[in-house]
């Protein structure tokens, strides 16, 4: 699903070079749940912009489904990010003016797709996430847990191929917090990859493995299992709660 | 998505009514003050009778002074009105397809059973030609014969708000009304007509209306009528009658020949030059030979009827249309990179650079239409503002009062102008908030 090798990202300003990313390499599988964790100014959100083509990289190679992204013009990355990547974020980043359903519209809308099928997915997504009645409340109408799960929806929306989710639950209650970890990995179930930075040990613990990032480079990682292997393991250890509870 | 970007850019103008009101406003503003000026230089500058500057052409005879220029700043220009006697001699040419010889009046006009006041009215007297070597269209009737110059004849062509004061409007040829209390029949109706610069005599301004009143030059001598235009001379003379005034060396007829080729020009220059030639021989005048056929084009540029002040005027509408366009500029990049946040969240959702440029271009497009609509409004107002402040006589029909006729051309150069201008103002900030990283926004979101 994503193979990064060698990455290195560099912020450069008149006076210091920071290398935000040291020769990073990363393979994430399909259906995959990887928590990304480490210090802040580690390096964790330059990865994830790398990764959901929001940002350019020094040098080294990334493989996204197969396809060399290194290369591609603007155009290209953004259909890219707008029909394979779904993004979530610590701060929701839901457009204020604009009601739930048209916020869950926006990516369909760059994509586009008729009315019709764009109500169609917009309104499952809704029901996915437990916010159909809610679909024409403003965001500031909405509890923040609410506003998360709507911006989940946002990505679910166009179907993406894997999720990235900054912080997802760092501005929500605790409860809230398993609400949307909760909805992440029954999203993860249905077969979408999802790479979620956090700083909750809690959280990370959930994720089929954890990358640890110091300094720009990964120091510590579980090894990934394929999914059959997590199954089992579930089954000899329990079942992980996948419940889902509408607001 | 050209539907898209228009709902997005209504609700972040609606956003923020106070700057979107002020971007508005800005645009508005310079485009008003362009159409004003536009339209008041191109009343000023056209030449609206284009069509025949081929053929027509002013008459000119520099039997001026013989010491002094009649112009001190455009030396060798003749004088741009003839004497009385020049104008009967040269009027007696039969080279030109059509001559005109005319000066402005003013006369009581009233009816024999005093149904209406009398009222003073501006008068043309001139020739028959008057009317088909300036295109003039009639709405009943039509010019007088020919003899009926000379005759005199009492004959009379009306402007169309005369026979509608006098005659409700009906057709009324063949009607009696009288002039300075001389009885005239009214042989044709002249309909709407309105050439700006009343090029054919600039004496009273280049904004002047049409006559409303025509008579046949002949009526000069018989009724002994003094112009109302200027009339100036440069000899001592001694004029005790209207016959002196006639004889004398002052300027104050008007003329005007249609030529229909070039042969035709050659042949009635060289007739102009010979009898001028003569004068001179008969110790008449003092000057070297400078008689001229002027075309309307170069009679507008010599009368100075566009002057510099106007083209100046016209420069200073348009620096100020940049200037509220460069603070229109300075507003939407201050409008658009305080929405930079949501434009980093659509890059994240697949919006592209060229994406995010158009929907920012169709906002600056909303606002330079609505800007452009309000200017025009504001432009027309600013005119009938104009209007108002120059017209000191509530029944003056002349002058300014023809500013009050916005002319769609000007307009549609004016609008298109401006949001040509707009939208290339609004290139800058709409590629600049294109071209922000996603990412920088994101995180502080």
């Amino acid at each position: 699903m994503l193979e990064m090798n060698g990455i290195s990202k560099i912020y450069r300003t008149d006076l210091i070079e920071t290398h935000a990313l040291r020769n990073f390499s990363l393979k994430v599988g399909d259906g995959e749940f990887v928590a990304v964790t480490g210090p802040s100014g580690s390096g964790k959100t330059t990865f994830m912009n790398v990764a959901g083509l929001l940002e350019s990289f020094d040098t080294g190679s990334y493989k996204l489904d197969g396809a060399d992204v290194s290369r591609l013009s603007d155009e290209q990355r953004s259909r890219l990010r707008n029909e394979k990547i779904g993004f979530i974020f610590q701060s929701f980043n839901l457009i204020p003016d604009l009601d739930i359903y048209d916020n869950v519209d926006v990516p369909l809308r760059y994509r586009r797709l008729a009315a019709k099928d764009r109500d169609q997915r917009i309104k499952s997504a809704l029901e996915v996430v437990g916010l159909s009645s809610r679909m024409h409340h403003m965001p500031s109408q909405l509890s923040g847990g609410q506003q998360q799960r709507a911006a989940i929806a946002r990505a679910l929306a166009g179907d993406p191929r894997f999720l990235l989710a900054d912080e997802p639950t760092g501005n929500v209650d605790s409860l809230m917090a398993r609400q949307v970890m909760d909805l992440l990995e029954q999203i993860n179930e249905m077969g979408t990859t999802i790479i979620m930075v956090t700083h909750d040990p809690e959280l990370a613990r959930r994720a089929h493995r954890n990358v640890h990032i110091v300094d720009g480079q990964i120091s510590d990682f579980r090894p990934y299992e394929p999914r059959a292997e997590i199954e089992a393991a579930a089954v000899a250890h329990g079942p992980a709660p996948m419940t889902m509870t509408p607001a | 998505m050209f539907g898209y970007y228009l709902k997005l850019a209504s609700r972040n103008l609606r956003r923020n009514p106070g700057l979107t009101a002020l971007m508005i406003g800005a645009v508005a503003l310079g485009i008003a003050v362009c159409v004003m000026t536009l339209t008041m230089y191109r009343a000023l500058s056209g030449n609206p009778i284009w069509w025949k500057n081929d053929v027509l052409y002013a008459v000119t005879m520099d039997f001026w002074d013989p010491t002094e220029e009649y112009f001190d700043s455009k030396p060798g220009v003749p004088p741009w009105q003839l004497t009385y006697r020049d104008a009967l001699a040269v009027f007696a040419s039969d080279i030109p397809k059509r001559k005109v010889i005319m000066h402005k009046a003013v006369g009581t006009l009233s009816l024999e059973d005093r149904q209406a006041r009398p009222e003073r009215v501006t008068t043309r007297v001139t020739t028959t030609d008057f009317f088909g070597a300036f295109d003039v269209p009639f709405q009943y009737g039509g010019t007088w014969a020919p003899s009926a110059d000379t005759g005199p004849e009492p004959v009379m062509v009306i402007s169309r708000a005369m026979n509608e004061k006098y005659f409700g409007g009906r057709n009324s040829v063949g009607e009696r009304i009288r002039w300075n209390d001389n009885e005239f029949r009214i042989v044709g109706v002249r309909d709407h007509w309105m050439p700006l610069p009343s090029f054919y005599d600039v004496n009273n301004g280049s904004l002047e209306e049409p006559e409303d009143v025509y008579i046949p030059f002949g009526w000069n001598a018989a009724l002994e009528i003094y112009s109302a235009g200027n009339t100036q001379g440069w000899k001592a003379e001694e004029i005790n009658s209207y016959r002196d005034f006639l004889n004398s060396e002052n300027i104050w007829i008007q003329m005007w020949v249609e030529l229909p080729d070039e042969n035709a020009r050659r042949r009635f220059q060289d007739f102009l030059d010979n009898y001028a030639q003569e004068q001179k021989q008969a110790g008449r005048y003092g000057r070297p030979l400078n008689n001229r056929l002027t075309p309307v084009d170069q009679w507008l540029v010599d009368n100075d009827v566009v002057g510099n002040d106007d083209r100046v005027l016209v420069g200073l509408a348009f620096a100020f249309l940049a200037v509220c366009l460069l603070n229109t500029v300075g507003l939407l990049l201050a409008k658009f990179l305080n929405g930079a946040a949501m434009t980093g969240v659509r890059r994240a959702l697949g919006a592209s650079r060229r994406q995010v440029f158009m929907q920012h271009l169709v906002e600056v497009g909303v606002v330079s239409s609505i800007g452009a609509a309000l200017g025009l409004a504001l432009g027309g107002l600013m005119l009938m503002g104009l209007r108002a402040l120059y017209t000191v006589d509530p029944t003056d029909q002349g002058g300014t009062q023809a500013l009050a006729q916005v002319d769609m051309t000007s307009v549609a150069t004016a609008l298109a102008l401006a949001f040509v201008a707009t939208i290339a103002a609004g290139l800058y900030p709409a590629w600049r908030i294109g071209r922000i990283p996603p990412a920088t926004y994101l995180k502080a979101q």
